[in-house]
C-alpha cells in the first residue's frame, strides 16, 4: 500500500510510452536514446541485425534489464522508476522467451497456475486482514460516539471477492485447462516439461503468461529455438492472439510472420530505431540504405 | 600375540549386561540427533547464505550480508570442527553467560559449521540452474524471493542432493569429537565400556561397524530418494 504513494500517475494516453531509454552494460552502450509509443491492440514487430540490441529492447519494457536512464511509462506508471513495485507491474505484462523457460520442477498445470493462485491467494490475505481490522475498528467506533458513527465507518471489501483459498485453485485450474484445452494440450496438463516437444513447451509457455490476463505480450524470439516443424504451430498460436486483439511486441527473424501480423514495424540498428513503419512502408519502401541492405540478406 | 577373542567377547557381553546396552543405544541417538539437527540446521542457514549470495549486487542490503556471510563461512571452514566446540563451550557460554548442556551446544556448532559448507553446495546449486527459471518467474509477475524458493530452489536441491548426502555422511561421522564437550556419543559411549576392563578391541571394532551400518543406510535413503526425484521428472505425474 505504501509503495503505491510513490507511484506518480503520468498522464499518457497510449498503453505503452518509452522516453530517452538508454541502456549499457558496462562500457558498452546497447541502447542509445530510444523513445516510442505503443497503443493499445497494436501489434509491433522489431526487427533488426543480430547484435543491435532488439533482445535488449523488449527485456526493458517489462524491467527485466533495468534501463540505465530513461523511462518506461506503462499505464501511466514509470516502471523504470526504482521506486516503483515492479512485480505487480510485470504481471500485466506477459513475456514469452526464446528458450521457453518452463518450470522444470512443475508439472504443465502448476506451471500455469503457480503465479496466478500465489499472487491471488497474497491478494485475499491481505484483504481479510483489512477487513479483519476495519470490523475491529468499526466495533470500537459503535462504542462510542453513536451520532457520528456512519460516516466514521471504515468500508468492508466486497464478500464477492473474498473466496476461499479452495475455491481460488479451483478457478486458477479451471482457467488453466481451458487455455490448454484451446491449444490443444489439455491431456499434457499433469506431465513434466521435459516429456514435450520444443512446439509445445512454447506454446504453454505462451498459455502461462497469458494466464495472467496480460494487457500486452512480448515475445523474445519466440520460434527461434524450434525445430522447423514446430515454427507454424507457435506461429498460428500467436497469430490467433493477435486475431483476439492482444498488444503485442515481438522480436522476430521471421520476416513474412512480421509483414503478415504486425501493424508497425521497428527496424534497429546499433541500438537506434534505424527506421519504423508499417509492413507496407517497410517491406516494399526501404528508405535507410542499412535497411535495404539487411532486407537483401534476409529475404 | 594372541587374542582371546571368546573371552574378549565375554567381558564385553557382560558390560551390555550390566547396562552398558542402554548407553550405547543412548549414545546412538546422541549421534543421530546431533547430525540429523545439524544437517537441518545447516541446510537453512546454508541456503539463506547462498541466496544471499547470488542475489544482484546493486542493492546495499545484499552487499552488507554478502560480506556478513563470506566472514562466516570463511571462520567456520577455516577452524577444526574441535576448536569451535570447545570454543563454544569453554568461552562463549560462559562469556554470554548462557546456561545450556553440552548436546545443545554440539546442535548449534555442528549446524553452523554445516551450514558454511552447505552455503557453498548449495550456491553451486543455485548456479547450476538456468537463469531463465528465475527470469520466467520474474516475469509472470512474483517477487525475487518467491520466484527462488518456488522454482529455483527446488531445483537446486535436486541438483545437489548427492553432494548433500554426503555432507550427512561426514557430519555423522564428525561428531565423533563431542565427547571433547562431555556429550556422550556413540563414540563416547563405546569407549566407556572399554574403559571399565581396559578392554577396548571389541568395543571399537563393533563402534566402526556401527558407524558403516548408520552410514550404508544413509547412502541406501540418498539412492531411493534420487530414483523418486528423477522418476517424477520423466514420467507422467499423478
Amino acid at each position: 500500500m505504501k509503495k503505491k504513494k510513490t507511484e506518480n500517475l503520468i498522464n499518457e494516453t497510449s498503453l505503452l510510452t518509452v522516453k530517452n531509454l538508454y541502456k549499457s552494460f558496462g562500457k558498452v552502450e546497447v541502447l542509445k536514446d530510444i523513445s516510442t509509443t505503443i497503443d493499445d491492440g497494436e501489434k509491433v514487430a522489431i526487427i533488426g541485425p543480430s547484435g543491435s540490441g532488439k533482445s535488449t529492447f523488449l527485456r526493458c519494457l517489462n524491467c527485466m534489464e533495468d534501463p540505465t536512464s530513461g523511462q518506461i511509462i506503462f499505464e501511466g506508471v514509470d516502471i523504470a522508476d526504482f521506486k516503483v513495485d515492479i512485480n505487480i507491474h510485470r504481471e500485466k505484462m506477459g513475456m514469452v522467451f526464446q528458450q521457453f523457460n518452463l518450470f522444470n520442477n512443475l508439472t504443465v498445470l502448476k506451471n500455469i497456475t503457480l503465479a496466478p493462485y500465489y499472487l491471488g491467494k497474497k491478494r485475499l490475505r491481505k484483504a481479510k486482514i483489512k477487513n479483519f481490522f476495519a470490523k475491529v475498528s468499526n466495533a470500537f467506533i459503535n462504542l462510542g460516539n453513536k451520532t457520528k458513527k456512519e460516516d466514521k465507518k471504515k468500508p468492508l471489501k466486497e464478500i464477492k471477492e473474498l473466496k476461499t483459498f479452495k475455491e481460488l485453485k479451483k478457478e486458477c485450474e479451471d482457467d488453466a485447462y481451458n487455455l490448454l484445452d484451446r491449444i490443444g494440450l489439455k491431456e499434457k496438463a499433469k506431465d513434466y516439461p521435459s516429456t514435450l516437444s520444443g512446439g509445445q513447451k512454447q506454446r504453454i509457455a505462451i498459455v502461462r503468461a497469458l494466464a495472467m490476463k496480460p494487457k500486452v505480450m512480448l515475445f523474445d524470439e519466440p520460434t527461434s529455438a524450434l525445430d522447423p516443424e514446430m515454427v507454424g504451430e507457435v506461429l498460428d498460436l500467436i497469430k490467433k492472439l493477435a486475431d483476439d486483439g492482444m498488444t503485442m511486441v515481438i522480436v522476430t527473424h521471421e520476416m513474412g510472420f512480421a509483414k503478415e501480423v504486425a501493424t508497425r514495424i521497428l527496424f534497429m540498428d546499433e541500438g537506434r530505431i534505424a527506421e519504423e513503419g508499417t509492413p507496407q512502408e517497410i517491406f516494399e519502401n526501404p528508405k535507410s540504405e542499412r535497411l535495404k541492405d539487411f532486407l537483401s540478406k534476409v529475404l | 600375540m594372541e587374542l582371546d577373542w571368546k573371552s574378549m567377547w565375554e567381558v564385553f557381553t557382560v558390560q551390555i549386561q550390566r547396562g552398558s546396552g542402554k548407553l550405547i543405544l543412548q549414545g546412538l541417538k546422541t549421534t543421530l540427533i546431533i547430525a540429523v539437527l545439524g544437517l537441518l540446521i545447516g541446510i537453512v542457514i546454508g541456503t539463506i547464505i547462498a541466496v544471499t549470495r547470488v542475489v544482484p549486487r546493486y542493492k546495499p542490503l545484499p552487499k552488507i550480508l554478502n560480506v556478513t556471510s563470506s566472514i562466516y563461512v570463511g571462520l567456520f571452514r577455516g577452524t577444526p570442527i574441535v576448536v569451535q566446540l570447545l570454543i563454544g563451550y569453554f568461552i562463549l557460554m560462559p562469556l554470554l553467560n548462557i546456561k545450556a548442556d553440552g548436546l545443545n551446544v554440539a546442535i548449534v556448532i555442528f549446524g553452523l559449521n554445516s551450514g558454511a559448507y552447505v552455503s557453498e553446495i548449495m550456491r553451486s546449486g543455485i548456479q547450476s540452474v538456468d537463469v531463465g527459471q528465475l527470469e520466467a518467474g520474474r516475469a509472470v509477475g512474483l517477487s525475487y524471493p518467491v520466484a527462488m524458493s518456488k522454482v529455483v530452489i527446488p531445483q537446486a536441491i535436486k541438483n545437489i542432493l548427492p553432494t548433500l548426502g554426503n555432507e550427512f555422511i561426514v557430519l555423522v561421522k564428525e561428531t565423533s569429537v563431542v565427547s571433547f564437550i562431555a556429550v556422550m556419543d556413540l563414540t563416547k559411549a563405546f569407549k566407556n565400556i572399554g574403559d571399565k576392563n581396559y578392554e577396548y578391541i571389541v568395543p571399537y571394532l563393533l563402534l566402526a561397524l556401527t558407524y558403516l551400518v548408520i552410514v550404508y543406510f544413509i547412502t541406501l535413503i540418498i539412492a531411493l530418494l534420487e530414483k523418486q526425484m528423477n522418476k517424477s521428472n520423466r514420467k507422467t505425474g499423478k
